[in-house]
Formats: C-alpha cells, sequence, structure tokens
C-alpha cells in the first residue's frame, strides 16, 4: 500500500519499535495517530515528530481497556481520516523477571491476552469494517519468535503472540477479496526497553536498533498488495524490495 | 409503536416492513431477507459516520448544572450545542425543566480538563448555542470521548456505551446519534448483499439530533448538517445507474447527503462535502435515490416527512398501523422498513 497520504494508527507508539515506525510512517507522508499508555510520553512523540515536520498526533490510551477502544478508534478518525493503516504494535510482557507457568498468577495471563490478543482484535474490529466498504486497508500484527518456539519462562507473552500470528490468517481469510490485507511481521530481537526487562543479563551489544528494521517493515508495507494476506513475516529474512514502496 | 428499550443480539431476526410504493403494498419480511429483496446490480449506500458521545455534562458559569449535546461541527471549528437543564436521559426531552439562559461570553466547565465559552445565542431558542471548546487537536477530541456519553432517551433502560451506538463501518466520529438504519447491517449481512450482487458504497453524513425538548426547536429538525460523498461513492451510484441498479440509501442520513449534494449541483450528483439544510418533504423530487432502508418513523417527525418523497402518505399511515399491530418496535434499536418499488 502507499504510504503517503494514508491515514495511520500506531499502538504501543511512546518508544521502541512503535515510535520509531511512528516516525518513518509519518516522514513518509502518512498522517500517524500514536497511541500508548503514558499522555506526557505519546504526547512528547507525537509533538517531535511534528516539530520534523510530520502531521502526529498523540492518543493516550491502555488497548487492553474494553472501554478505550472505540475512545481510541474514533479520536484517530477525527484526526487523521478514516485509518487506512492500523499497526498493533503495543504488547506487554507481563510480570518481569518472566515467571515460569507455574508461578503465573491467572490475573496475569489475562491482562497479557488483554493487551497483546484482545485488544488488538477489538480495535481491528472497530476498524477494519470501515476499511471493507472503502475497499482497502492493511493491519498489521507485531509478534515475536516467542510464539513459535516454546522458551521457558515466556509463556502468556508467547501464547499471546502465537495467537495474534492466527488471528492475523482468521480475518485475513474471512475478510479475502475485501482489499483489506493482514500482515504479521517479527521484527527480531531489538534493542528496547521491553528486551532489557525481559533479559536484563542478556548482551545487547548485537541487537538491531529499532530504527534499522523500521525501514525492512516500510518495505513489507509497502509490498503488502503483493504478500498472501495474512502471512506471517520475519524482518531478518525479508528481501528488500525498493520499488515497492514508490507503487 | 412501542420503541426497542436496548439493542438485540440477531439483527437478522429483526422484522422489515417492506414497503412498494409502486404497488401500493406492504408487507412483513425479516432484516435476513434484505439481500433477497434486493435485486443484482442494485447499489446500498450508507452513511459511515461513526457516533460521538455527544452528550457533555458540565456546569455553568454560576455553577448550575447543565447537559450539553454538542449537535454538530460548526464551520468556524466551534460547535453547535443543545442545552438541557436538570436531570439526564431517564427523564423525557419535553419534560425537563429549562436549561439555565446562557450568554455569549459564558464558559461552562466539563470537569477540570476541558472548558466551552458560550459564543452564540441562537436567536429563535436559546438552548441552541455555538460554542468553542479551550483545547483542539487530539487533546480535544481525547477530553471529548472521556467526558462524552451516548446521547440517548427515556425509551432506553440502561445507560449506552460507545460500542452500542456504532455501526460495523463506522469511521470518522461525525454523527452525534447513531445512525442506526445501518445498525442491523453486520459483517454477515454485508457479505450475503455482495454475494447476491447488491454494491456497497458509502457517503459520510453529520447526523445531529433528533429531540430538543423544545416543540419549536424540534420543528427546525435537521439543522443543516455537514457531509461528504467521496468520488468512490459517485462512480459507484454512476455504474449502478448503468447498469439499471436501483440505489437505495440506508438511513434519512444518507438521503439528505445524497440529495443534498444533488441539490446544491444543479441535481448532479458531483463528489465532494459541504453543509445542507435540505428540508426533504413530499414535494421534494428525488434525483440520486430510488429507496430507503430505514427504521419506523412515525407521523410528525422530519422523519416521516422525508418518507412521504417515496410513498405517499396514506399508504406510509396504512403501513405503519400495521406494523404497530404486529409489534413492530420504533426507534434506533428498532425494526426496519424498505421503501422501495419493485
Amino acid at each position: 500500500m502507499q504510504v503517503r497520504g494514508a491515514a495511520a494508527m500506531v499502538t504501543g507508539a511512546s518508544r521502541g519499535l512503535g515510535a520509531a515506525l511512528a516516525r518513518a510512517l509519518a516522514r513518509e507522508g502518512a498522517r500517524v495517530a500514536l497511541v500508548a499508555r503514558g499522555r506526557e510520553e505519546v504526547e512528547r512523540v507525537a509533538a517531535e515528530i511534528r516539530a520534523d515536520g510530520g502531521e502526529a498526533h498523540g492518543l493516550a490510551g491502555d488497548v487492553g481497556d474494553k472501554e478505550q477502544i472505540h475512545r481510541l478508534a474514533g479520536a484517530a478518525a477525527a484526526l487523521v481520516g478514516p485509518v487506512d493503516l492500523l499497526v498493533h504494535n503495543a504488547s506487554t510482557l507481563g510480570r518481569t523477571p518472566l515467571p515460569l507457568l507455574l508461578d503465573t498468577d491467572c490475573e496475569e495471563m489475562e491482562r497479557v491476552l488483554a493487551v497483546n490478543l484482545v485488544g488488538p482484535f477489538r480495535l481491528t474490529r472497530a476498524l477494519a469494517g470501515s476499511m471493507a466498504l472503502r475497499g482497502g486497508g492493511l493491519v498489521l500484527h507485531v509478534t515475536s519468535d516467542a510464539g513459535l518456539t516454546p522458551y521457558a519462562g515466556w509463556g502468556a507473552y508467547g501464547v499471546s503472540k502465537a495467537a495474534l500470528d492466527h488471528l492475523g490468517r482468521i480475518w485475513a481469510a474471512e475478510l479475502e477479496g475485501s482489499g483489506v490485507r493482514f500482515l504479521t511481521v517479527d521484527p527480531g530481537e531489538l534493542d528496547t526497553q521491553m528486551h532489557a526487562e525481559a533479559m536484563p543479563d542478556a548482551d545487547r551489544s548485537g541487537l538491531a536498533r529499532p530504527e534499522a528494521v523500521v525501514e525492512t517493515i516500510l518495505d513489507m508495507i509497502g509490498a503488502a498488495d503483493g504478500i498472501p494476506s495474512g502471512a506471517r513475516l520475519e524482518a531478518s529474512a525479508w528481501v528488500p524490495r525498493p520499488a515497492a514502496r514508490a507503487s | 409503536m412501542t420503541p426497542a428499550s436496548w439493542p438485540r443480539p440477531e439483527p437478522r431476526e429483526d422484522r422489515l416492513l417492506r414497503i412498494d410504493p409502486g404497488a401500493a403494498t406492504w408487507r412483513d419480511a425479516r432484516l435476513g431477507d434484505l439481500p433477497e429483496e434486493l435485486l443484482p446490480g442494485d447499489l446500498l449506500v450508507v452513511n459511515d459516520a461513526a457516533t460521538l458521545p455527544a452528550s457533555l455534562r458540565g456546569r455553568g458559569p454560576a455553577g448550575e448544572e447543565v447537559e450539553v449535546r454538542l449537535a454538530g461541527l460548526g464551520e468556524d471549528g466551534g460547535w453547535w450545542a443543545v442545552l438541557f437543564g436538570a436531570g439526564d436521559w431517564r427523564t423525557r426531552t419535553e419534560d425537563r425543566p429549562p436549561p439555565p439562559r446562557l450568554f455569549p461570553g459564558d464558559r461552562i466547565a466539563f470537569g477540570p480538563d476541558l472548558r466551552a465559552e458560550v459564543r452564540r445565542v441562537d436567536g429563535g431558542s436559546s438552548r441552541l448555542i455555538a460554542v468553542a471548546f479551550d483545547r483542539a487537536g487530539a487533546p480535544l477530541w481525547s477530553a471529548l470521548y472521556r467526558h462524552g456519553r451516548p446521547v440517548q432517551y427515556a425509551h432506553l433502560r440502561a445507560p449506552l456505551a460507545l460500542w452500542h451506538v456504532q455501526t460495523g463501518y463506522a469511521a470518522r466520529p461525525w454523527a452525534m446519534e447513531l445512525p442506526s438504519a445501518g445498525r442491523p447491517l453486520t459483517a454477515r449481512a454485508l457479505r450475503d448483499l455482495a454475494r447476491r450482487g447488491v454494491g456497497l458504497a458509502t457517503v459520510t453524513h453529520a447526523a445531529g439530533l433528533s429531540s430538543t425538548g423544545e416543540a419549536a426547536l424540534d420543528a427546525r429538525l435537521p439543522l443543516p448538517e455537514r457531509f461528504e460523498v467521496p468520488p468512490r461513492a459517485v462512480q459507484a451510484i454512476e455504474e449502478a445507474r448503468a447498469r439499471g441498479g436501483r440505489v437505495v440509501a440506508v438511513g434519512t442520513s444518507t438521503v439528505r447527503a445524497l440529495e443534498g449534494q444533488a441539490a446544491l449541483h444543479d441535481g448532479r450528483l458531483a463528489a465532494g462535502g459541504g453543509v445542507t439544510g435540505l428540508a426533504i418533504g413530499p414535494a421534494h423530487r428525488l434525483r440520486v435515490v430510488d429507496g430507503l432502508l430505514t427504521g419506523l418513523h412515525e407521523p410528525g417527525s422530519s422523519h416521516f416527512e422525508l418518507l412521504k418523497a417515496f410513498a405517499p402518505e396514506v399508504l406510509l399511515l396504512d403501513a405503519l398501523a400495521h406494523a404497530e399491530a404486529e409489534g413492530y418496535l420504533a426507534h434506533e434499536f428498532g425494526d426496519s422498513s424498505l421503501v422501495l418499488r419493485g
């Protein structure tokens, strides 16, 4: 899809990959609604984007809270127009240090699923019907290899990402032919605050910066019309298609 | 007619009163039958406005409680609003005490993070005011969504949540009340219509308030409302016409957008946006729309007047009497009617 002129909504946009992606989308000419729990942080990132000449609006909200979904969807559409590109980047690890499943409280599991799985479901549900009637749109889920590989200690998070991958595939099957496409992207291990919280003892020197992987994700968005809807893509395995972005 | 007091879970089972102005007949159907009531090649046009929680509780300059119901965005970036006095939706609007008189320059506070200043008071009704909020952009929209509640009326049995007043294809929050004719159009219904070969297109129309609590102001409804007809809709309508299909509006707001836009362009439908105060009644010659999927509207309402552009009053009255006797439900969560020749 063409990013220039698109209305985009990015969750978890106050730091890490979400902030980097929001900046890149605005730089490429999208109008961007940024969502994050912390009002000051999300407004600061939006203000920085505007200072660089982009269009960005910061909305404070928790995608894990049912009451806030239509508020966020409505405010975003009021500010950037009917949403064409929805990026589900917000996610939570739950408690850190990461507990074993036998030590995971049910409420912790529910909270992780609420933010990482049910929140994206609700927000897509609020926005994808309009995309379908307008004949196009792209919904991008940010996932993790923890959704494929059963790492000990990553129970709640891993389960939520595995389910999110499948959610993307089922959305794609149901909306086949509508023009609304779904992609699930594993950005790989990134040097972010979330990574540090998950693995405080890990060596961060070899980790990619979020800004580096954002270029790959922009390529994927540009090439999305030629990728089977529902596909799960790994940034590390992506072969750049620079021509796609201009299309 | 008895109003529906709450949203029902399975719109396919909602009743559909099929009125055919050509044959001067009506019959009973179900919403799930809608695809069969239409023909391949027909086009359904919906209003994709999301519904803003447009009821705000605040305090006037003397600390008095007021309810402000936003009626629509003005052309200067301010808002038109209707003031209500003490009480809330549980009391019928016409039974509520009159609101306090406000004047230009007065301020209304909606909690610590949102204020509005009265800019103008309508000459005909002191409860119709123009206000300007003390913030814009994301801070304004966040505050409106935080403080606002859906506008609702006394026939409902409990407070509505925001999701109760959205259609399945809601986009920009231009509507102050649910564009309710589209509420039964679930994803399944839209899929069934597409499989039938019925086209779908969208307009956006800022549906305003349906009741103000003051008879003289109610008589002026609908107030001028903004709308947008996208190029895609114009193309879909032209293509439907070319193949002999009928253009069926979903909701009176969609009729106002399409006919209002045509009225602004010498009868020709062009893409674009504007503001329409077009009052549609029996004398209106329809230029774009052939039929209408809507609720069941009682005589005396502006919606009923609009229906008279589609069918003779006597037919509508007979059909309504039948619907009432058969237990059809009225209002925004009620049953539907399809007024269409053929």
